[in-house]
């Protein structure tokens, strides 16, 4: 991420750490708030108490639904007198009509704009006149609007977020300059930034005719014609509180959250939605390849992205054996292709797998690594090739299984221990069609995942040869 | 053993909001206590106590390790923080690493300009592993070749990678530009040149000389009793040195003001950064400071470059100040991206509002809403076991008290609006400004240009 320190000092002038995480589904914020939130690889990021045992239970939510449809889950955590107050659309930028590309995250932003009672700028004012902090952000499958503050300002967030709601309003004054806003946060975070053009490249490539290939953030010649009616549109077609989650996380019991959720949220009216309508991918049995060269690019590498099923369209229950794949492969400094690319071979300075479940379509696995000196990609793509071949060949063995979910389960503890990740992990997966069970049971669901279970979704997913391989490479391949 | 005990954390301030109407919730007098132990060994760390959650985070420091690598061993203290969990005692960089991830141990070193950081995250159940591994790693790293090769690996393909950042390329050329011949000139993990000249030696002798007890400062919480920690902090530190042997680092005010260099490149966006002298952390006008720097940019939405650069004009994604607070020196910084065409236009608007800052100070209400801010947002960063000890260990190296946080709000609330307007006068000068671009900048006048900028 790009440095963009908001309140801090120190954190300002610390050394960046070398390991980077690949540049994973990105949700994409209105501002990049300084570590916030963090995403994790893995949809769930779940705890269990005790440390190692596989229990159902990960945040203990508790759940209810207004009369109007809007569902709302709390988890209570009273370790400081704060909360984490959001409101989760089921609708993101796959659900952008064509042509409109940007305009979910674009609404996002349009967001802060102002309602009667809220003039424009005004919302993060008073969030932060009150001593709290707040933010949004979109992915392909749900937009986000969040607050933290302390429990006491729990009913003015909630008002205010209700507000917006129903009452949005906009104004061409308002809405033009935001678009040249969302048109340099394109260029800041991604044309700027040879490693995300690839990215988005390669995402391009893999999904043909399904709009996860279309960037989150848009297209930039859409981008620059969405208009003030677009985003309209689009907000009274899909933020409606029957299209909403309420989140709550932190330092409030759900005795003092139902009377305020049913008072703010719980008046406005049910409305209609749409159907999520999303085209499915055509069969594709050709493998692609995508080169980006730019002459900025002093440190080449190499990443690979397959289909795999998301926890929605999971038929054949790979899921949870793709996790534990990924734990086994790419689960720190004594996983398989550290190891093999990194240690022994040293033919690689870094190498990682991952795979993220939480996606209401389709959503893939990628792997990738960059060269040590003097190695050069075809040699690093061949060894590459070769630890995939031998996975899918020959598999993982029992031991390897074990190892790998005891840990997921150990980590797994730590996951409680904050006060957005709950409301994070819960608002993304209902969102993506999973329910609160499915999140609970994340634990005894990995548990029971088998070595013959991981082989056979490593077979089905790294089996496909229809992947895209992407290199980023500099202008001249010096040396090579 | 001593332990001594501080309430925390304050209640807020009823800041102004638009809607008026009662609050259905009260707070309770909410509490952090923070304790002092001492170590039967004589090794002090503060712990907040919580046994809410299964969990322990130990965080350390050792001030001053790291500041200063010798000239052609750039790098040197960053390198150790990679390689000091490769391998410890007993256990080669594989066997390390598979204790610590089969116990689900985070463990982790980081090297600062001013100090060495520690990190160590554990469940409570797996302590006992954790505070032992955690020991090894200090009093007996290996420094294996095959670590130290692997690591110098990473480290150069991570200063490879960021070469196509421009952002990276703005603050290298800012640094090197504002502190020639200085450590905080260099790059932390070292050059393409000085990284292959370090040895497994010159780790062994940085672990040496840096990591005395004299300069060791530490911070716990979670699921640990005073009685427990104390143990534990003889057993993890007690076999360290009695002092170290750092060298001593010179202060040094940033040079380059007023200069205004353009490092092309074939970007579509300019970078921009821009500092000048700031001010330390004990320095008695930093709350003002904070607050000056929260009104100019330092808020995010609502501060003034964001309402002037991005919400008026939408010239920038993000513009924002900042103030940083080194032992050796100070700086305060502003920076943002914007079009190339429009960078000129942006850098104008930010030097404005530095002057407006300068002259004008900053209003009654803008004031007031800063203090809110500033007071009121603090408990978030309580967010989890390791945020709080991480908070501990910030307070402690600043040597603020352990009773800080309750004075906290005190020292913001008492900054006034002559307070800010002296301090502004006192920092902010737009002609002294060294001001970097990397990109194209139309409308800029360089006094330097460099091409490529790396």
């Amino acid at each position: 991420m790009h440095s963009r320190p908001l309140c801090s000092q120190r954190e300002a002038h610390a050394p960046q750490r070398p390991h980077r995480s690949p540049p994973w589904k990105r949700p994409w914020r209105r501002l990049a708030a300084a570590g916030v939130l963090a995403f994790a690889l893995a949809g769930a990021v779940p705890a269990a108490t005790p440390a190692f045992a596989a229990e159902k239970g990960v945040f203990f939510p508790e759940t209810f639904t207004l009369s109007n449809g809007m569902q709302v889950v709390l988890v209570t955590n009273q370790r400081v007198p704060v909360v984490t107050h959001m409101v989760w659309y089921k609708v993101g930028a796959a659900d952008e009509p064509r042509g409109v590309s940007g305009i979910a995250h674009f609404l996002e932003h349009l967001m802060f704009k102002g309602t009667e009672e809220v003039p424009p700028g005004a919302f993060s004012r008073i969030v932060a006149k009150n001593g709290g902090r707040d933010n949004a952000f979109t992915s392909w499958d749900y937009t986000a609007y969040f607050q933290n503050v302390a429990r006491d300002r729990l009913e003015l967030v909630m008002k205010m977020e209700a507000d917006r709601m129903s009452n949005l309003r906009l104004t061409d004054q308002l809405v033009y300059p935001e678009r040249d806003v969302i048109i340099e946060e394109r260029r800041q975070r991604i044309e700027n930034e040879p490693a995300d053009r690839i990215g988005e490249q390669v995402n391009a490539t893999l999904y043909v005719h399904h709009p996860y290939g279309t960037p989150i953030i848009g297209w930039p010649q859409e981008m620059a014609t969405l208009t003030r009616e677009e985003a309209e549109s689009f907000y009274k077609s899909w933020y409606a509180p029957n299209n909403a989650v309420l989140v709550v996380s932190g330092d409030v019991t759900a005795e003092e959250l139902k009377p305020l959720a049913e008072k703010y949220y719980g008046g406005i009216p049910t409305r209609p939605v749409p159907e999520r309508v999303r085209v499915q991918e055509p069969p594709i049995s050709a493998a692609r390849r995508v080169i980006l060269r730019d002459d900025e690019v002093r440190q080449p590498s190499i990443r690979r992205n397959w289909l795999a099923p998301s926890y929605r369209t999971d038929k054949e229950g790979y899921a949870y054996p793709l996790q534990v794949l990924s734990e086994i492969m790419s689960g720190g400094p004594t996983s398989r292709l550290y190891r093999s690319l990194v240690v022994d071979q040293r033919i690689a300075t870094s190498a990682w797998l991952g795979y993220s479940p939480s996606s209401w379509d389709m959503t893939s696995l990628a792997a990738g690594a960059s060269p040590a000196p003097g190695v050069t990609m075809e040699k690093l793509e061949a060894a590459l090739e070769a630890d995939i071949r031998t996975l899918v060949e020959k598999g993982v063995t029992e031991e390897e299984v074990t190892t790998a979910k005891k840990r997921m389960l150990a980590e797994a503890a730590y996951a409680r221990d904050s006060l957005t990740g709950p409301a994070q992990t819960l608002g993304a997966a209902i969102a993506t069609g999973q329910s609160i069970d499915d999140v609970e049971n994340w634990p005894v669901r990995i548990d029971a995942v088998t070595a013959d279970q991981v082989n056979a979704a490593a077979r089905a997913v790294l089996g496909q040869t229809n992947h895209v391989t992407g290199l980023l490479l500099p202008l001249q391949d010096k040396g090579s | 053993m001593i332990v001594l005990s501080k309430r925390l954390m304050s209640k807020r301030v009823f800041g102004a909001c638009l809607f008026l109407f009662a609050f259905a919730i009260t707070t309770p007098a909410a509490a952090i206590e923070i304790k002092r132990v001492v170590s039967p060994g004589g090794i002090e760390a503060w712990l907040v106590e919580d046994h809410k959650v299964p969990i322990i985070a130990l965080e350390w420091a050792f001030e001053g390790a790291g500041a200063s690598d010798p000239k052609g061993k750039e790098g040197l203290a960053n390198l150790a923080a990679r390689t000091l969990d490769e391998g410890a005692g007993p256990y080669d960089s594989q066997a390390f690493a598979a204790r610590l991830q089969d116990n689900a141990i985070a463990l982790g070193y980081d090297a600062g300009r001013d100090g060495f950081g520690g990190s160590l995250r554990t469940l409570s159940d797996r302590r006992d592993e954790a505070f032992e591994l955690t020991r090894l790693s200090l009093a007996e790293p290996r420094f294996d070749a095959e670590a130290v090769e692997r690591m110098r690996a990473a480290v150069l393909s991570s200063l490879r990678r960021d070469q196509a950042d421009p952002n990276y390329v703005g603050r290298r050329l800012f640094y090197s530009t504002a502190y020639p011949g200085h450590p905080y000139g260099d790059e932390i993990r070292g050059t393409l040149e000085s990284l292959p000249t370090i040895t497994p030696d010159d780790l062994r002798g940085f672990v040496k000389d840096g990591f005395g007890r004299d300069r060791l400062v530490v911070a716990a919480a979670g699921d640990i009793s005073p009685e427990d920690l104390g143990r534990a902090l003889d057993h993890v530190f007690g076999g360290l040195p009695a002092t170290s042997a750092n060298a001593a680092i010179p202060d040094i005010e940033p040079k380059g003001l007023g200069e205004t260099l353009v490092a092309t490149r074939p970007t579509a966006q300019t970078v921009m950064l821009m500092g000048q002298t700031g001010l330390k952390r004990a320095d008695p006008d930093w709350y003002a400071a904070t607050v000056m720097n929260y009104v100019l940019g330092g808020g995010g939405f609502g501060s003034r470059l964001m309402e002037e650069v991005r919400e008026k004009r939408g010239l920038s994604y993000g513009v924002y100040s900042y103030l940083i607070p080194m032992e050796h020196s100070a700086l305060v910084m502003a920076g943002g991206n914007t079009v190339n065409a429009k960078a000129g236009q942006a850098l104008d608007i930010m030097r404005q509002e530095w002057k407006r800052m300068a002259d004008e100070g900053v209003t009654e209400e803008e004031l007031a809403d800063a203090k809110t801010y500033l007071t009121g947002s603090f408990p978030l960063q309580l967010s989890s076991t390791q945020a709080i000890a991480g908070i501990l260990l910030q307070v402690k190296r600043d040597e603020l008290g352990i009773d800080y946080l309750d004075r906290r709000d005190a020292f913001i609330n008492g900054v006034t609006q002559a307070d800010v307007q002296r301090v502004a006068k006192r920092l902010l000068d737009p002609n002294r400004l060294l001001t970097v671009l990397v990109g194209r900048p139309e409308g800029v006048t360089a006094t330097r240009t460099i091409d490529g900028g790396s």
